[in-house]
């Protein structure tokens, strides 16, 4: 019982990652950079809702929507002010320029929200008949409980890769996003807009980021000017660990992550439990170098 | 050609910095020649401390900033002789960083200084205080390491161990529990400080240590397993050795499994009930070892609690009641010694010691307040626990 | 084709040029450490730096140094490292406890040091070189990781290990204290509490030596036969290939070579220091020696020296900015990445960038001045 409960906390937080590193892989897979602020996108998601909840009183689906706009311009304002100036840059100087900016992002939501952490409001509870708030269900007999916000992570989760893995085959604009991914100069050549495309990408990556920002704070109430950030590198790591710019890769991925970080701490030793996450991490890309469902691309000569 | 351009611009760069850095000796670096600052610096005493601004920790060096300058801004309201003229330096929780911190202050003309408020970066500052006979009274950072072997540093904190002691001590001696669990902060100093001495403490006092887990920096959202392990083996009372932030995930995750242990904490947890949104009822019943309380009914607390509120919109937490009562201290010993602001720090820090270790202070912290000739500080932790919200004296 | 050349850095006029003038070039940055070096030391003993400068002159060198390292391995190797500070962390701590370990029986700090970095580099090569033997393997994004992942693991390791010397030797153990000293012996490594009590015998005239032997050592590696097939493979690994060049041997010399240069660093960076723990070396102090060296040009070593004491100085020279430093900070490094690297920003920063520095330095100096007051 015990195992199936780690199980469960592993995939709950997996699906964290999972979203987290779906944003981080798609803007990857076209764009070709690591875009570093992305965890601190999250964060600034979060504290949006927060405020919106907290502040204004307004209900938490308006909440969770006004983060998501918010979140979206502000990818395609940074997109536009620091990224797309540097289209023709060599990589690393974009990611200088994407620390850069998370550094900027952690800073300002420092001076606008202060230090002060603030505790981020369970979204998904049941109020019962006799007034107890429930915020999660019992399985077998109450040996295992489960938090409605870990379901519900799960399942947007979910909903989330098969609407991206659908947006990116079918729509126009998600093919030309596989187009550009693929080849840029072919893309422009057959009047695909390169530079609309990428910004498109950046919007859904922040508006993921956003969901993120939420579920993260929902499952983990809490919320400082740092909260992106931890969680923004492993979601790298597991954006990497399922292979980077493939979608079901990056759930994968983060799934994978998740559970392998609880399980660490369980069996293994609490206290070197990144140590052993990153060494399987090492030892999976040794074997499959290119990620777990990363395309293996042949070198021409 | 990129190259040139970057070249230059980095060449720039330092060179503008370069004479920033070399013009500042012509301020006033020696506090023993007043003539070159005359008016306000003259009259005031330059205190100076570090702390994080900025960053993950920013939360406490905040606090005690706060907390220090509202009794700076006290003091100098009476308009006494006795005037204050407070700087602090972010130090972003590194002590490389607090070092530039604290030559900034140096540069500045620092007379006394509040050491650093977190313990590594304070343990790296007060070497440099120790070499440089400039007076240290640090608000928080509380390992021995800290006042060790150094004559002129004092904590206005207790010390890790001391905690870690008195709160097994407390706990067999109201049998409280006998199978406790430990949930700690692997790569934090102050957090193994206490673990270590309560663990051998605890062994001593009969009480078993059922589990003993961790957690880490960037490791520190999901306390399931660690959760679970005291579960299962039983544990009646979890000890959190930690700040309160991962105490309130903690308690979060802990309700939701359906754990509810005897909780106990230490003074870091204090600040629990001022967190924006926290659902108090979480930590009902939440013991915890502090030497302040924003609740309390004296006088000078409630002054300084209002004071506070007003002025940063928040509850202050035990940092800014330490850094406050470092102000007053300082106060106390400077009139107690008749110093005035043009002497040298080497006289004001030979005068300080003297007062520290023979003085009685009354703080927000404690009354009757001393120190030894090491720079520990004696005072007892209040016991307190969380009723309805608010804490309730234990005794 | 050509995209993978920008990527890697340096066009092919630049090089050509580059192998021209090559000895002038290493002059010119040996020169420039030198002059620097003997100013401030100059300086430094009349009195005309001020306390957060003199504080500042050793962690400089060690960033340089480190700077230095990673050029290495970013710049020359053409291999991104996100876990470079985890090398720092070998030296520092080894470095440290064999200088700890030896203070009673060399009473000379200066010889104390030297051993102490050559048993940092020591332990630098030793890690990279095993670390070496899976990262590169990989390749591009999937290298990187994994040396973060390395980084990381380092970090977690010297969180948990403790060391202790008494009479009867050294005494290892992980995850809690079981060393079980004589009552004269003392713990050096304290697992999250690090190293304590450490002497500070760094010194900035060390310092100085420590980059004039580490630009030695790169400057004569990229001149060896072997370093030039290095930049080869960079440049073409497949080409490289073909002609016979060994690609992981010679890229293992390299990266060894890195390690051992950021252990040194990495020691002298800690015994400049009282007290020294296994988190500053973290995933945020690799990215910045990173953005040392893309700032400074890859592959540009004085460009990455300058950029790296440059970088270090600015949050301490912002302070004036008080709660907006770190932000300013951010601006800045966003700002001369954009300049660096886009002409028509460079254009348009050009025209108005002399306005603003007037400006901003005018006010720079006007506090001042309003200070001196």
């Amino acid at each position: 019982m015990a195992l199936l409960g780690y199980i469960i906390n592993g995939i709950s937080l997996g699906s964290v990652y999972a979203i987290i590193a779906l944003g981080y892989t798609m803007v990857y897979g076209i764009a070709k950079m690591l875009n570093f602020a992305h965890g601190d996108v999250i964060m600034v998601g979060g504290y949006i809702c927060f405020y919106a909840v907290f502040s204004f009183e307004l209900p938490w689906p308006v909440g969770v929507l006004l983060a998501v706009i918010v979140c979206t311009v502000l990818g395609i304002v940074i997109e536009r002010l620091a990224y797309k100036p540097l289209r023709a840059a060599p990589s690393l100087a974009v990611l200088i320029t994407a620390i850069g900016m998370s550094y900027f992002l952690q800073n300002a939501a420092l001076l606008l929200f202060s230090s002060n952490p603030k505790v981020f409001p369970n979204f998904f509870t049941v109020t019962r008949a006799d007034g107890t708030v429930k915020n999660g269900f019992e399985l077998f007999g109450g040996q295992l409980k489960v938090a409605y916000v870990t379901v519900i992570t799960i399942v947007c989760c979910l909903v989330i890769m098969l609407a991206l893995m659908l947006f990116t085959s079918k729509t126009k604009t998600g093919k030309a996003m596989r187009a550009c991914s693929e080849d840029k100069g072919a893309a422009q050549l057959m009047g695909i807009n390169v530079n609309a495309t990428i910004s498109t990408t950046f919007a859904i990556g922040s508006a993921l980021a956003a969901i993120a920002g939420v579920l993260l704070c929902s499952a983990y109430p809490m919320l400082m000017p740092t909260t992106g950030s931890m969680p923004g590198i492993k979601a790298f790591t597991a954006a990497v660990f399922g292979g980077i710019g493939s979608i079901p890769g990056a759930f994968l991925g983060g799934l994978l992550l998740g559970v392998v970080e609880i399980f660490a701490k369980a069996y293994i030793s609490t206290q070197m439990s990144d140590a052993v996450v990153f060494a399987i991490l090492i030892i999976v890309l040794l074997v499959k170098p290119a990620g777990l469902l990363g395309k293996q691309i042949r070198e021409k000569v | 050609m990129k190259r040139i351009v970057a070249l230059i611009l980095a060449l720039m760069m330092v060179l503008s910095l370069a004479a920033c850095g070399t013009t500042q000796p012509t301020e006033p670096t020696e506090p023993t020649e007043p003539s070159d600052a005359p008016e306000a610096s003259a009259t005031a005493f330059k205190i100076g401390g570090t702390g994080p601004l900025t960053g993950g920790a920013a939360i406490y060096g905040n606090a005690a900033k706060n907390g220090a300058q509202i009794a700076v801004d006290e003091i100098n309201a009476l308009g006494g002789d006795i005037q204050f003229e407070l700087r602090y330096e972010d130090d972003v929780h590194d002590a490389e960083k607090a070092v530039n911190a604290y030559n900034t202050l140096k540069d500045w003309g620092m007379q006394i200084s509040l050491g650093s408020v977190t313990t590594k970066p304070c343990e790296a500052t007060s070497v440099e205080n120790y070499a440089d006979r400039i007076f240290a009274l640090t608000p928080s950072a509380s390992s021995p390491a800290v006042v060790a072997n150094k004559d002129n540093v004092f904590q206005m904190c207790f010390t890790d161990p001391n905690q870690g002691s008195a709160s097994a001590q407390y706990i067999a001696d109201k049998g409280l529990a006998t199978k406790v669990a430990v949930i700690w902060k692997n790569d934090d100093v102050y957090s193994k400080g206490i673990h270590d001495k309560f663990c051998e403490k605890a062994a001593e006092l009969g009480i078993e240590v059922v589990s003993d887990t961790t957690f880490a920096d960037g490791n520190d959202t999901d306390f399931s397993v660690q959760i679970s392990d005291a579960q299962s083996n039983g544990a009646e009372l979890v000890f959190l050795p930690i700040y309160y932030q991962p105490a309130s995930l903690i308690f979060a995750q802990a309700s939701t499994a359906g754990y509810a242990p005897k909780w106990f904490g230490v003074d870091g947890m204090d600040g629990i009930l001022t967190m924006k949104g926290f659902d108090t009822a979480l930590a009902e019943g939440v013991m915890l070892l502090t030497p302040f309380n924003a609740d309390a009914e004296d006088e000078r607390t409630a002054a300084f609690v209002a004071k506070y509120q007003e002025q940063f919109g928040e509850i202050p937490n035990q940092f800014a009641a330490d850094g406050y009562d470092c102000i007053y201290a300082i106060y106390q010993a400077i009139q107690n010694a008749g110093l005035t602001a043009d002497m040298s720090n080497e006289d004001i820090c030979a005068a300080l010691i003297e007062q520290f270790t023979t003085m009685t202070f009354d703080g927000l912290t404690g009354t009757g307040v001393t120190w030894n000739a090491t720079g520990e500080v004696s005072k007892s932790p209040k016991g307190m626990v969380i009723e309805n919200g608010a804490y309730v004296g234990l005794d | 084709m050509n995209m993978k050349l920008g990527k890697l850095g340096a066009s092919e006029t630049d090089k050509l040029r580059h192998m021209n003038s090559f000895g002038r070039k290493n002059a010119i940055t040996y020169g420039f450490v030198i002059v620097v070096g003997a100013i401030l030391m100059a300086l430094n003993a009349t009195g005309g730096l001020s306390s957060m400068m003199r504080g500042m002159l050793v962690p400089i060198c060690a960033y340089v140094v480190m700077a230095i390292s990673l050029n290495l391995t970013v710049g020359i190797m053409g291999e991104l490292s996100l876990g470079h500070a985890g090398f720092m962390s070998v030296g520092a701590f080894t470095g440290t406890a064999a200088a700890i370990s030896l203070q009673n029986l060399i009473p000379q700090a200066g010889l104390r040091l030297f051993i102490a970095l050559l048993v940092g580099a020591i332990f630098g090569a030793i890690f990279g070189f095993l670390i070496g033997i899976p990262v590169l393997r990989l390749k591009g994004d999937y290298l990187a990781i994994v040396t973060l992942a390395f980084g990381e693991i380092i970090k977690s390791i010297f969180n948990n290990l403790f060391v202790g010397l008494d009479s009867r030797g050294f005494h290892f153990s992980l995850l809690s204290d079981k060393t079980n000293l004589e009552p004269d012996g003392k713990l050096i490594i304290g697992g999250p509490m690090g190293i304590g009590g450490i002497q500070k015998i760094s010194t900035f005239l060390a310092g100085l030596i420590l980059i004039l032997v580490a630009l030695f050592l790169v400057f004569h590696f990229i001149n060896s036969r072997q370093g030039r097939a290095v930049m080869a493979i960079r440049d073409n690994r497949i080409a490289a290939e073909s002609v016979g060049i060994p690609v992981f041997r010679y890229k293992m010399t390299a990266f060894t070579l890195s390690a051992a240069i950021a252990g040194a660093a990495g020691t002298l960076f800690a015994m400049n220091y009282s007290t020294i723990v296994a988190n500053k070396f973290d995933f945020n102090t690799s990215i910045l020696i990173l953005v040392f060296v893309v700032l400074g040009g890859q592959g540009n070593l004085l460009g990455g020296i300058i950029a790296a004491a440059a970088l270090t100085i600015l949050p301490e020279a912002l302070r004036q900015f008080s709660d907006y430093r770190m932000l300013v900070y951010a601006i800045v490094l966003i700002l001369v990445m954009l300049a660096t690297n886009n002409a028509t920003f460079r254009d348009k920063l050009g025209k108005c960038g002399r306005k603003i520095k007037s400006i901003f330095g005018g006010k720079a100096r006007e506090k001042e001045e309003t200070a001196n007051v």
